[in-house]
């Protein structure tokens, strides 16, 4: 009996009134109950075991992604390098892949992010309240929407529709390099599928920043109007500085998700070497190349391919941590207010 | 001294430099006769209208309103301006996409037995004979439908009781100790890893195991947990943190354990949100296309065996009819294929978000909050 009083004591956390009100009931009810909670010891342990065990499977998964990448892009790593890439080497070959995706990323992410905290301050602070949650769920749907079926709609719809903006860029500012001449004939290029990114980097951004705008004091809101502020300088004065932490995570997450996207650019862009210019087919992104790619590899090539997957998890999982970090900073601050 | 006295009533000295009441539609008028020439100009159409349309109206309105009520009023004129544009803007690309789906989807549906046949032994020669005849398209999509709900079901038997035994470690065993600190973290490092990686770590790590070109459903499944796992993690974790502790509490205090307490207490209380958050995490990997790719490849025949052989599946359907199409001189009646499987997946992904809200709305426990 003590033993399994014990053992109850140890599973509550709760103070000690509670614990005492359950180790005097199965005394005063008689044997019956004493014989189920033996068995509800079992219990217990096994089933905090099973959460402990379901926690640790995650950790081990986790780690697991790391190590059998690693293992599978060995070979890639360590080859003479004359054999990777036909004879370019692992290193020739990654540079520009990673340029690519960094330069798709940030214009997706130039595209979006004014949108997105646009988006946002509409649902929170424009719109009438009372629509202002279909509204939520309506950006929502977009990020429910598969990100092969905004490919698909980026490479027949879109990308033929942006080519006569492409053709006037290209006459009109084709003296910035990203924007030099010929345009592409059919839009196939690194603007379209930045384009198509951002719209899918959107609602992540929209969904968090509207999160952080609704967490701003209304005190402070209600001060700065009370002060004669218009709705704009209130939203200067007090959202946006309580929001920033936030905002910059929001956009970081975006980021991650922008870097790692495969189907929207393999669709989308026509790839080829990297180049400065925004509007002609060329440049290519990691998560594309392995989609493109993958198929039809073996041995050695595979390797390389898998090795680019590891280049991709480690700059995604440095963006996103330096998010998550950014946040959890952003979750003390607020847990004050 | 009259015209003062009938004025003053109306406007006071507060409200003198202010708009009138109609200026934002007479600013509209303005704009949309503008936009309309603006866009004659360069050609026109209803969108490069509509375009200029608003940016005239913008201009107008913020133009009079600096005119009349000074620049900080102007400005916010402005950023109201912009943030509305804002939302059209955001709007746009939904609404084309679901409107070109219905449009390009409803012809490939609408084929007999496109939901009932497969790819099997349909080729280019049909496809030709489709587009230049006129005859009916063949092949359908029952072999991805079928490996779409097996690998799905399969992903969702793993991650459900790995992320639901994980969301009760960290909110009731946990205790914010180093475990669940480092399950939290690792968890919202999971929700960032991009689908391809996903999918590559499941092909190296069946590689290691079973030899190289290991490519199944249930690898694809395993790909698709580690996409699902957090979500489901995060979202019961959501849902069990809110179940009111006094339910706890009055089970312990009549000597129930505290197993039975989560089994037949917690979890029925939070059941409504935790089924709605399987229901979005099963929405967003329904749609995976990546990870699918490099894990279950593509098939033509249909395979109901998820631990043998390729599988199909509708996403990497879609992609490879546009990418690959059957026939690469007539690639009319793949493009067909594959938009009236866009429609399938979107309506399956739409289907499942909507059963998400109404389970969360109509069965949502009583908080007595």
């Amino acid at each position: 009996m003590t033993k399994a009083a014990d053992e109850t004591a140890h599973a509550l956390p709760k103070g000690p009134e509670v614990t005492t009100t359950q180790t005097k009931t199965p005394e005063q009810s008689g044997g019956t109950p004493k014989l189920s909670s033996q068995g509800g010891a079992a219990g217990d342990r096994i089933f905090s075991g099973a959460a402990l065990t379901a926690g640790i499977i995650i950790l081990v998964v986790l780690c697991a992604v790391a190590v059998f990448l690693v293992a599978q892009a060995f070979p890639a790593l360590v080859a003479p390098q004359d054999q990777i890439a036909s004879g370019k080497g692992f290193w020739q070959y990654i540079l520009p892949l990673v340029v690519g995706t960094v330069i798709a990323a940030a214009v997706a992410l130039v595209i979006a992010t004014p949108i997105s905290i646009g988006v946002a301050l509409f649902i929170s602070h424009y719109a009438p309240r009372r629509v202002a949650q279909i509204l939520g769920y309506v950006i929502d749907l977009l990020a429910a929407i598969p990100s092969v079926v905004f490919g698909a709609w980026g490479i027949s719809f879109l990308a033929p529709a942006l080519v006569p903006g492409y053709n006037w860029l290209a006459s009109t500012l084709g003296w910035i390099p990203i924007f030099s001449g010929p345009a592409s004939a059919t839009g196939k290029t690194l603007l379209t599928a930045a384009v198509v990114l951002a719209v899918m980097v959107i609602p992540i951004i929209t969904s968090i920043s509207r999160e952080i705008f609704l967490q701003t004091p209304k005190l402070h809101e209600e001060a700065a109007l009370a002060l004669g502020a218009t709705r704009w300088e209130m939203i200067r004065m007090a959202v946006f500085p309580f929001a920033r932490p936030g905002i910059i995570s929001a956009v970081m997450l975006g980021l991650g998700r922008a870097l790692g996207e495969t189907m929207a650019v393999a669709l989308v862009l026509s790839s080829g070497p990297l180049i400065a210019s925004l509007i002609q087919s060329g440049n290519q992104t990691i998560a594309a190349e392995i989609a493109l790619n993958f198929p039809e590899a073996s041995g050695l090539s595979l390797s390389t391919l898998i090795a680019a997957g590891l280049v991709l998890f480690v700059i995604t999982l440095v963006v996103n941590v330096i998010a998550r970090w950014v946040i959890s900073r952003h979750k003390e601050f607020s847990g004050a207010n | 001294m009259t015209t003062l006295t009938a004025r003053s009533p109306r406007r006071s000295a507060l409200t003198r430099n202010r708009l009138p009441r109609f200026a934002p539609w007479a600013s509209l008028a303005v704009a949309l006769i503008v936009g309309a020439a603006l866009s004659t100009i360069v050609g026109f159409n209803a969108f490069g209208w509509g375009i200029f349309s608003a940016l005239a109206f913008t201009f107008v309105f913020v133009a009079w309103s600096a005119a009349v009520e000074g620049s900080r009023k102007a400005k916010d004129k402005l950023a109201t301006c912009l943030v509305v544009g804002a939302f059209l803007i955001a709007l746009l690309p939904l609404v084309s996409v679901i409107w070109t789906v219905l449009v390009e989807g409803t012809k490939g549906l609408a084929t007999p037995g496109f939901l009932g046949t497969s790819m099997n032994g349909v080729s280019g020669i049909q496809d030709n004979e489709s587009a230049t005849a006129g005859t009916r398209v063949l092949g359908g999509i029952y072999h991805s439908l079928m490996g779409t709900l097996l690998i799905t079901l399969w992903a969702t038997l793993i991650s459900v009781p790995i992320g639901l035994l994980t969301a009760v470690y960290l909110v009731e065993y946990g205790n914010d100790g180093r475990i669940s600190r480092a399950i939290t973290f690792f968890v919202d490092v999971m929700t960032g890893i991009p689908s391809i990686v996903a999918g590559l770590f499941a092909a190296a790590f069946f590689a290691t195991l079973f030899g190289p070109g290991t490519k199944t459903g249930f690898v694809a499944a395993v790909a698709l947990s580690v996409l699902m796992i957090p979500v489901v993690v995060r979202s019961s974790e959501e849902m069990l943190k809110i179940v009111p502790n006094e339910l706890r509490e009055a089970s312990y205090a009549l000597g129930v354990r505290k197993w039975r307490t989560i089994l037949k207490i917690v979890i029925p209380t939070a059941i409504s949100g935790i089924a709605s958050g399987v229901t979005l995490a099963i929405a967003r990997v329904i749609g995976e296309t990546a990870p699918i790719l490099v894990t279950a490849g593509f098939a033509t025949k249909i395979n109901m065996n998820v631990f043998a052989d390729w599988m199909s599946s509708l996403p990497t359907f879609i992609y490879t009819q546009i990418l690959n199409p059957t026939s690469p001189s007539n690639p009319g009646p793949s493009l067909q294929r594959a938009w009236g499987a866009a429609l399938v997946l979107i309506i399956c992904v739409m289907i499942l978000n909507l059963i998400a809200r109404l389970v969360a709305k109509f069965f949502a426990p009583k908080t007595g909050r």
